[in-house]
């Protein structure tokens, strides 16, 4: 607090003067422009950079964050937001107006933190070169009267004035007090790691900011999909999507391969919480480099394997049948691990099964195969109807499967969702009443297809677990920034700037009188406790005289204390 | 069920029930509090009126103490403290006890119910962390029943340091029986394992901080709330109004406005940093656990918010026109967003964060 610009400035002189490099609040009116552009400027400058607007904006920048929590973010979720905007049809155009789907990219949340860093970098720079003038510089002498500062004292002694002197200089050099003596008085100044905490912590805030806005152009973050037994290199066509910084470029991505060996989920069997997830692990065969050695290693949710500043994360998992299809002469033309994706936490899942090629129907034409598969880990039983999981782990799978027959459209050269079926020129297989085909089945078992076309066969089940691998470069800077804020903000805060004098002269009576006084930049009950440890030391060097007969208890100091 | 289930059902139930006995302990507090300060309510002493209305004589004259007499030779010398121009020079009101005998004895009786509450809610937390052998930490019961263990240890450790603190007690205890009413009626859930995004030693390192954090920032505000009215009670004096008869016996008896913002102060900044620190750990472990450090999870803004709230408030303390009421209102805005962050994020917003079972 700049408390000292409020003390009675007559008595206390330049005591207090830069006691820290705050900006100096100027009052509003006499701040309004009189001349041009550069007036007009340096006025917008001088604004943007004070205390006043710094709070301003921070205020803004906290009341801005709100609405991206209560509204659904693209960033976040773009299928929450697609919701929200069918239930809302409403509000949905004001809110796209103002940009309320992508709050922190919007122009408005981002004038207001750019105008926020500007402002800092506009009140670090002139407050450093302040703080470096403080520390090359000597505390201001004595103010004319010690009495009026926060905490105070004196005492009368026969010690010579520059005995006294000597000894406070001593004493507070001891303390390691920066500390000289101007005309009659010792003045001394400690802390100033106070304001070097709170510039550091200002300037940690800009090497964040800096950081975090240097990893967005350089990162790169994509998913791939694994089942158990494939693998995956690092590069580019791997990946199932891929998004990257605009500085990107494909030679950053870090060498290295691994091998899904094994995914493993255990969930709780009993009680309320039946069926929550207790442990994900993925057991891993990586290999640096083009051709590094295999190493093993289970990656986990919290875990995830670094391989040269690439990570390698666990984020989801589900199911893969094993599928083998069989043309109507018995030849095997598919066979293959299809992930399906969960739809609900007992992970019920869904997908499609795809034969794009040898396959020939009855007719002899080579023609494609489609299935839409609804798969449970654990069924509820015959009986018991629906084609939802009652539990996470796979107790008892089973698979249903429908069957389509005719183009998959695949080669339309539209991207086509895997694990959906385009059925627009596809035929579906009928069962002997005419009905639609299809079957529930256990693995090991098999679905005819109709008119001898063939027969599907459900062989078994693995487990596909999603990895995200992430590159993000700079968040070594961001954390030691991080890191930097914390200490500086600590130093700022628990450590008090303040200034001691110690003034010693020859009173009327030829007794040298001592006054000592402290002035910190915030009141605090500290500063009166550290005046009095001073005050004892230099006391036990230059002890009180006795003294006169008339001496009383006296509303001012003793004469002549004054200059 | 296995061996070791059923005894983890059992430290379940003897948490449940230390939890029920510390509320039981706690409303026996909340009575000899009131007792506290309805027998100091007959005390006469009305010292804030007094350095109020005699104004000049009491503010002005600064004593400086000489040492006199040869036996004191050795004594330090005294120091003087003067408040800063601009602010009040009100002496702090004599407690809820007012002074009196029996309000003391009774406050006595109130701070000793509360030690014995706080270990029995304690070992209400610490088997409740046993039965489900982890940080007792994963769910909103067990956040709040931590939660006020915590604030009243911080409460207790302040007041064993002698720091003039009691002042705070009616309220502190007032709002541990609603904290853990609502955490026993509506927050209950059976101990349980964690999902595996929860295992990581971030967890001690993160929730614990947080929790803390907020522990402590609940003192700052109840210190802040009790500032505003304390201070508009001095203004109302020097301005030469005339305060209701309950508001002045109550008022009169706070520590004086400048103290209670002092205190307030102080605590906030002090967490300040912690909070700051809570929230990079939260970042790095999310980091770990989801793949990105900032997602703008519900959570994580209203962190983020609460954080930038309370710089706000800092700020606010350091510019000039923004001191005293306005920088109290922030105070108490900033842990209205704590707040929010905690009950009302879990609650109303659904993010990565809302595992927390409700
Ligand atoms: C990014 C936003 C900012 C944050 C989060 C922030 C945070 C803080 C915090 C927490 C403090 C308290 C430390 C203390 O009281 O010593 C502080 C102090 C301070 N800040 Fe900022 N600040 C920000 C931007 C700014 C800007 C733009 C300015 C300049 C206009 C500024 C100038 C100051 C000054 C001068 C102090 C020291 C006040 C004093 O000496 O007591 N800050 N800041």
């Amino acid at each position: 607090m700049s408390n000292t610009n409020t003390t009675d400035e007559r008595d206390l002189g330049e005591a207090g003067a830069q006691l820290s490099t705050a900006p100096r609040e100027e009052p509003a009116s006499s701040s309004v422009p009189a001349m041009g552009v550069i007036g007009w400027a340096r006025w917008f400058w001088r604004q943007l950079t004070s205390m006043r607007v710094a709070l301003i904006l921070l205020f803004l920048l906290s009341l801005g964050a709100v609405p991206g929590s209560l509204i659904p973010q693209n960033s976040v979720d773009e299928l929450k937001v697609q919701t929200f905007k069918e239930a809302h049809t409403t509000v949905t155009p004001i809110y796209e107006k103002l940009q309320f789907f992508d709050v922190y990219s919007s122009v408005w949340f981002s004038a207001i933190y750019i105008l926020l860093f500007v402002s800092l970098i506009g009140c670090i720079v002139p407050r450093t070169g302040q703080f470096i003038g403080q520390l090359r510089g000597r505390p201001p002498g004595a103010p004319k009267k010690l009495t009026r500062l926060p905490a105070y004292t004196t005492w009368r002694t026969d010690a010579e004035p520059e005995q006294v002197r000597e000894a406070a200089l001593a004493v507070l050099r001891k303390r390691r007090f920066r500390s000289h003596a101007v005309d009659d008085a010792v003045a001394a100044e400690k802390g100033y790691l106070r304001e070097a905490g709170n510039l550091m912590f200002h300037i940690a805030l800009i090497v964040m900011l800096v950081s975090f806005a240097g990893g967005q152009l350089f990162k790169s973050e994509g998913g791939k999909l694994i089942v158990e037994g494939d693998g995956f290199a690092n590069t580019l066509t791997q990946y199932d999507d891929f998004k990257s910084g605009s500085l990107f470029d494909t030679d950053d991505l870090a060498p290295f391969s691994f091998t899904l060996d094994d995914f493993k989920g255990t969930y709780e069997r009993s009680g309320p919480q039946r069926g929550t997830p207790r442990t994900y692990e993925a057991r891993v065969t990586y290999s640096e480099g083009a051709d590094g050695a295999p190493q093993k290693r289970i990656i986990r949710v919290n875990d995830p394997l670094v391989v040269d500043g690439t990570k390698v994360y666990l984020n989801a998992h589900g199911y893969a049948p094993v599928i083998s299809v069989k043309d109507g002469r018995g030849k095997e033309v598919y066979r293959s691990a299809v992930p399906l994706l969960p739809i609900d936490s007992n992970v019920t899942s869904t997908g499609a099964i795809k034969v794009m090629d040898g396959y020939k129907g009855v007719d002899g034409k080579k023609t494609q195969l489609g299935f839409q598969a609804f798969f449970v880990p654990t069924f509820a039983g015959s009986g018991q109807g629906t084609m939802f999981s009652q539990f996470p782990g796979a107790d008892y799978p089973v698979l249903a499967l429908n069957g389509y027959h005719g183009s998959l459209g695949v080669d339309s050269g539209l991207p086509q969702n895997v694990y959906q079926l385009d059925t627009a020129k596809m035929k579906e297989f009928k069962d002997a009443n005419g009905d639609k085909l299809k079957q529930r089945m256990r693995p090991g078992e098999t679905m005819k297809l109709p008119d001898g076309a063939g027969s599907v066969t459900f062989e078994g089940v693995e487990e596909w677990a999603s990895f995200q691998i992430t590159r993000q470069p700079a968040s070594g800077w961001a954390l030691t920034g991080a890191v930097a804020a914390v200490f500086g903000l600590a130093g700022s805060l628990f450590i008090q700037r303040r200034r001691v004098w110690v003034r010693a002269v020859r009173g009327a009576d030829g007794v040298t009188v001592v006054e000592m006084a402290g002035l910190g930049r915030s009141e605090s009950t500290r500063l009166p406790e550290e005046l009095g440890d001073l005050a004892d030391a230099v006391h036990t060097v230059t002890p009180t005289a006795p003294p006169p007969a008339s001496e009383q208890l006296s509303e001012e100091p003793a004469e002549g204390a004054e200059k | 069920m296995n061996l070791a289930a059923a005894t983890n059902e059992n430290l379940a139930s003897i948490s449940n029930t230390l939890i029920y006995s510390s509320m039981a302990v706690y409303m026996l507090a909340f009575f000899a509090h009131i007792a506290e300060w309805v027998f100091g309510s007959r005390s006469k002493v009305g010292r804030t009126a007094a350095a109020l209305t005699g104004a000049g004589a009491a503010a002005s004259g600064v004593k400086v103490v000489q040492q006199g007499g040869g036996t004191a030779v050795l004594d330090r010398p005294k120091v003087v403290t003067r408040s800063a121009t601009g602010t009040r020079d009100v002496p702090d009101g004599p407690g809820a006890a007012g002074g009196t005998v029996k309000g003391d004895l009774w406050g006595r009786i109130a701070v000793s119910l509360t030690v014995l509450a706080f270990a029995v809610e304690a070992g209400g937390v610490v088997a409740r962390a046993l039965s489900v052998q982890r940080a007792p930490w994963g769910n909103m019961y067990e956040f709040s029943i931590t939660f006020s263990t915590v604030a009243v240890g911080a409460y207790l450790v302040l007041l064993a340091l002698k720091k003039n603190v009691r002042w705070i007690g009616l309220l502190l205890v007032t709002t541990v029986l609603l904290d853990l009413g609502i955490a026993t009626t509506w927050l209950y859930t059976d101990s349980a394992q964690l999902v595996p995004a929860l295992h990581s030693y971030w967890l001690w390192i993160h929730v614990s901080t947080a929790i803390f954090c907020g522990a402590v920032f609940y003192l700052g505000a109840v210190g802040t709330l009790l500032y505003l009215f304390r201070d508009s009670y001095e203004n109302k004096l020097a301005n030469g109004g005339n305060p209701g008869a309950f508001a002045r016996s109550v008022l009169e008896r706070l520590p004086a406005a400048s103290t209670l913002d002092k205190f307030s102060y102080r605590i906030n900044a002090a967490v300040f940093p912690l909070w700051t620190f809570t929230i990079i750990a939260g970042a790095i472990w999310a980091g770990d656990a989801w793949g990105r450090y900032w997602g703008w999870d519900p959570k994580e803004v209203w962190s983020f918010i609460t954080w930038v709230a309370y710089a706000c408030y800092l700020h606010a303390r350091a510019t000039a026109g923004w001191k005293g009421r306005k920088a109290a209102y922030l105070a108490l805005i900033a842990f209205g967003c704590w707040l929010f962050n905690y009950y009302g994020v879990n609650i109303f917003v659904t993010g990565k964060h809302s595992y927390a079972d409700v």
